[in-house]
């Protein structure tokens, strides 16, 4: 995994309570970790902070899995 | 009329994280006060408060028992200490795992005096010091009074009434005395009802010291600074946690074969119309509300053993309350006992009403009536009425009064026994 993906990861397992196994690439914030649509602004925040980079609502909109998470912030970088 | 009934208890308290912990304390007289940990308080007049315990602590809490991670993250801590005492007070009374028939007849009635107040100061922070951008998306919901009965319900899928009362220290009070008629008047078979408090926070420690009312002569020794009745009192201590009591109709808990604590016979309520935080200087509001409750009840004042004073330490409110209770009281005053358990784990504000609703239903289980600590030198008006000073005394309880005065002049008060 990527320094990003471990990044990424770990503010996912502090935010939403998972376990950290269940935080793989294709997981789903919403179908398969729990989340709901505030939760994802708040990992938006926490992700922007970390990185310090700015996801835009049309780019937050597209962010579903830990993937598009991962490389969003990548593509920034 | 239905009749009500209490059939679970639940609590978080500055002396315990659960009913029975916090119960154990107070009876052996502990004190939940020390100087505050959570942040720096080393500026502030009053440097001290009862806070809730870590859960390494000796009479800890634990979060994690009852909220997932995740709430415990978005919402102020007041909302975390009432799932909790909910979800306690659920178990007790076997009813976590209700049908969907049951749970469209069960609601919740669960305020708070302030509400989200330390992260309605941190989040005024990160608004201030980052951009608007950078508040949290729970910050509203995570915030609200009402959103104990919300999450509560969400939690456990109550459908019944959902409801949060909001009125100062009377708020406990309020709602198990609202939450008991809306039961009685068929809205309701089972309603979780009572009131939660976190507002030990700078702005908090802060604003109530600014109004004078809280102790300010006692940072080096703060177990001693909660000492209602006493002549060196000076304000009151700040408190924290929260109490829930599962209601229920008394036939509902009699064919389900429930446990039974006490019938709740008795409401009152009144409003000062005088001061803002001053008590009306005859304290008619209280006598009224006692009044009012002791009417409902049927009882004659010989019956009732038991008077858990809302007994602040404050110099001016302890002494209007005494005077009241010993007005309505009259030729009965000698055959009861009043204590303040403010003494020992402060004041809860909108928690206060319910965990001492609960002391009160303890007290008629264990036949015990709690302490009032640090009543070393009673002021003059308390002669003639015993206050149980420093240790718990046994004796007969057979119905209890409760009372709750609260910021805006709103009173409430409860009249139980036991059945």
């Amino acid at each position: 995994m990527s320094e990003t993906a471990d990044r990424v990861k770990k503010i996912v397992v502090e935010h939403l309570g998972v376990e950290a196994e269940k935080v793989t690439e294709d997981a789903s914030f919403i179908d398969d970790l729990g989340a709901d649509s505030l939760d994802i602004v708040e990992l938006v925040m926490a992700f922007e902070e970390e990185f310090g980079v700015e996801i835009p609502d049309d780019a937050a909109e597209k962010i579903a899995t830990v993937k598009d998470a991962i490389d969003y912030i990548d593509s920034k970088q | 009329m239905r009749r009500v009934v209490v059939t679970g208890l639940g609590m978080v308290s500055p002396l315990g994280g659960d009913v029975e912990t916090t119960w154990k304390n107070i009876i052996a007289s502990k004190s939940g006060a020390a100087r505050i940990e959570r942040f720096d308080p080393t500026e502030y007049k009053c440097r001290i408060a009862c806070e809730v315990k870590p859960a390494d602590h000796e009479y800890g809490y634990d979060p994690a028992l009852d909220v997932d991670h995740k709430i415990q993250r978005q919402v102020d801590p007041f909302i975390v200490y009432g799932i909790s005492a909910a979800s306690q007070a659920l178990r007790d009374a076997g009813l976590d795992d209700m049908s969907e028939e049951e749970r469209l007849r069960a609601g919740c009635s669960i305020g708070s005096g302030i509400g989200g107040l330390p992260g309605i100061e941190s989040e005024s922070l990160v608004l201030a010091n980052k951009g608007p951008s950078r508040v949290s998306p729970h910050f509203v919901h995570g915030r609200l009074i009402n959103l104990i009965s919300g999450q509560v319900s969400i939690k456990y899928g109550l459908m019944g009434p959902n409801h949060a009362v909001v009125t100062a220290c009377s708020t406990g009070a309020h709602s198990i005395g609202d939450a008991a008629r809306m039961i009685a008047m068929d809205d309701a078979d089972v309603m979780l009802a009572g009131g939660a408090e976190s507002a030990i926070c700078p702005i908090g420690i802060a604003g109530f010291a600014q109004a004078r009312a809280l102790s300010t002569a006692f940072n080096d020794t703060p177990e001693k600074a909660s000492r209602p009745y006493d002549v060196n009192r000076d304000g009151f201590v700040m408190g924290e946690g929260a109490g829930v009591v599962v209601l229920e109709e008394y036939e509902h808990a009699k064919k389900r074969g429930a446990k039974i604590y006490a019938e709740v016979i008795g409401y009152g309520l009144s409003g000062d119309a005088y001061h803002v935080t001053a008590p009306h200087p005859e304290g008619s509001g209280g006598y009224r509300s006692m009044e009012m409750a002791l009417r409902k009840s049927g009882l004659s004042l010989s019956d009732i053993d038991y008077v858990n004073a809302h007994g602040t330490s404050t110099p001016l409110g302890d002494e209007l309350e005494l005077g009241a209770v010993k007005r309505l009281f009259g030729d009965n005053l000698s055959t009861m006992s009043m204590s303040s358990t403010k003494s020992a784990i402060g004041h809860l504000l909108g928690g206060a009403g319910a965990v001492e609703s609960i002391f009160c239903i303890l007290a008629m289980r264990d036949q015990i009536v709690p302490p009032t600590l640090n009543l070393d030198e009673p002021s003059e008006s308390c002669a003639g009425v015993d206050l149980v000073p420093h240790v718990a005394k046994e004796r007969k309880v057979r119905a209890v009064l409760n009372n709750s005065f609260g910021f805006g002049g709103t009173n409430a008060s409860l009249i139980m026994k036991a059945i």
